[in-house]
């Protein structure tokens, strides 16, 4: 087994878990200090990738929900490299992708925003790395969205990502952003970031991966905790 | 030579709309789940055990948004399960899993990743078992806890199943650690 050289949560770049213009987090915030557990063998597990079987359209959102028709927005494409903070690569771990559709709406029943479902998108995919720590995946540009938390409060368009790693404290679900949103600035959410840390949630438009004729390419690369030097052996 | 570290990329929240992207055959979404709160579904018999609770806001009131996560390893069974709050009519989870055998004297327990709108990081707690007495009295971890919280992270066995409760504030906070 690897030697395990946990890192905490960076403070400089990641939100804290009370953030009192995010109202939601005022009563589901802990309270008390957090504890330092004994170090354990169960810190490393993950989950057995090999046993995911990912289907043939799961990274292509503009194509996985289809009923009759493609689904309506801007199709983009979107590059990344997923690696741990010493820049090594983490190869074959999983993304997981869920997002509002163009006009700003989830499909997901809870949401109530009066604005178009697309029948032929439901907004969630996934994929996994390389070899080489490189994903890619194919979906609609989300548009922004209204929400309660302070009057006339919208969130910018953002797509959730969550990711493994290769232990307990590289886990991570965070939200990518696009260039120049005029919403950054009004976004608790996106403001509960230190500033350091914010332009690391904000893909960059890339003319390179751009695909003629065929859809915009943003660049979106992902730091997960952690400085093991050898990659998780998922057996 | 000092190596050039990378700052790693900031936590966001899970939201309120996670289901159909990450427990999407749970809550009837037309997409497969990779991934639910059976752990077991290639064994049978009696080691299987369930462990089910409800997770509390700061008013006391049941968070029918929030997604756990639950990791174990204990060098023979490596499992991982994933349940929504937002199904049951109580808004209680549920796991099926086997009890982790004990590592080098140590209690045995499960890892807990707690998602939930409101939190923009996720929290780390732990399920140990209220019938490991013996173990649970010398174990390192559970003995760093002050005596008067130590519990919260004890799962209670109830029949023929384990409840594990969360409170994310108050009186009977849960302690999360640090990871």
């Amino acid at each position: 087994m690897s030697s395990i050289l946990n890192t905490g949560f960076d403070p400089e770049v990641q939100p804290p878990y009370l953030d009192t213009a995010y109202k939601s987090t005022i009563l589901r915030a802990p309270s008390k200090p957090l504890i330092m557990p004994k170090k354990s063998l169960s810190d490393t597990t993950g989950p057995l990738f090999k046993d995911f079987n990912l289907g043939s359209l799961d990274h292509d959102l503009t194509k996985n929900a289809i009923k009759i028709a493609e689904p309506l927005g801007e199709r983009i494409v979107v590059h990344g490299k997923v690696t741990n903070e010493k820049g090594q690569p983490i190869p074959h771990t999983l993304i997981e992708i869920w997002q509002a559709n163009s006009a700003g709406r989830y499909v997901h029943k809870v949401d109530q925003h009066a604005a178009p479902i697309d029948p032929n998108f439901l907004g969630t995919g996934r994929c996994i790395t390389d070899a080489e720590g490189n994903y890619k995946f194919y979906t609609i540009k989300p548009g922004a969205y209204p929400w309660g938390n302070h009057p006339n409060a919208w969130r910018p368009a953002h797509i959730h990502l969550s990711l493994f790693g290769n232990q307990i404290s590289s886990r991570l679900i965070t939200q990518m952003y696009f260039p120049n949103d005029p919403l950054f600035k009004y976004d608790p959410i996106f403001n509960a970031v230190p500033p350091k840390g914010r332009d690391l949630l904000v893909s960059t438009f890339d003319l390179n991966l751009t695909e003629p004729s065929f859809a915009l390419g943003y660049r979106f690369n992902i730091v997960l905790r952690g400085h093991n030097a050898t990659p998780f052996e998922n057996q | 030579m000092k190596e050039k570290i990378q700052l790693q990329t900031p936590s966001q929240t899970i939201g309120p709309y996670f289901a159909y992207g990450l427990t999407p055959e749970q809550y009837n979404y037309d997409f497969p789940s990779l991934v639910d709160g059976n752990m077991v579904k290639n064994v049978h018999g009696n080691e299987v055990i369930t462990i089910t609770g409800i997770v509390y806001d700061g008013h006391g009131n049941p968070i029918d948004d929030a997604m756990l996560e639950l990791w174990q390893n204990d060098g023979e069974h490596k499992r991982f399960g994933r349940y929504g709050t937002g199904t049951d009519k109580n808004n209680a989870f549920t796991f099926t899993t086997i009890k982790p055998k004990p590592i080098d004297g140590n209690a045995p327990f499960i890892n807990v990743i707690l998602f939930m709108r409101g939190q923009l990081l996720h929290s780390y707690t732990r399920i140990y078992f209220s019938d490991e007495v013996a173990l649970n009295a010398t174990d390192e971890t559970l003995r760093s806890i002050p005596e008067e919280r130590r519990e919260t992270v004890v799962a209670k066995k109830e029949g023929e199943s384990y409840v594990f409760n969360i409170h994310m504030q108050g009186d009977k906070e849960t302690v999360f650690f640090k990871l």
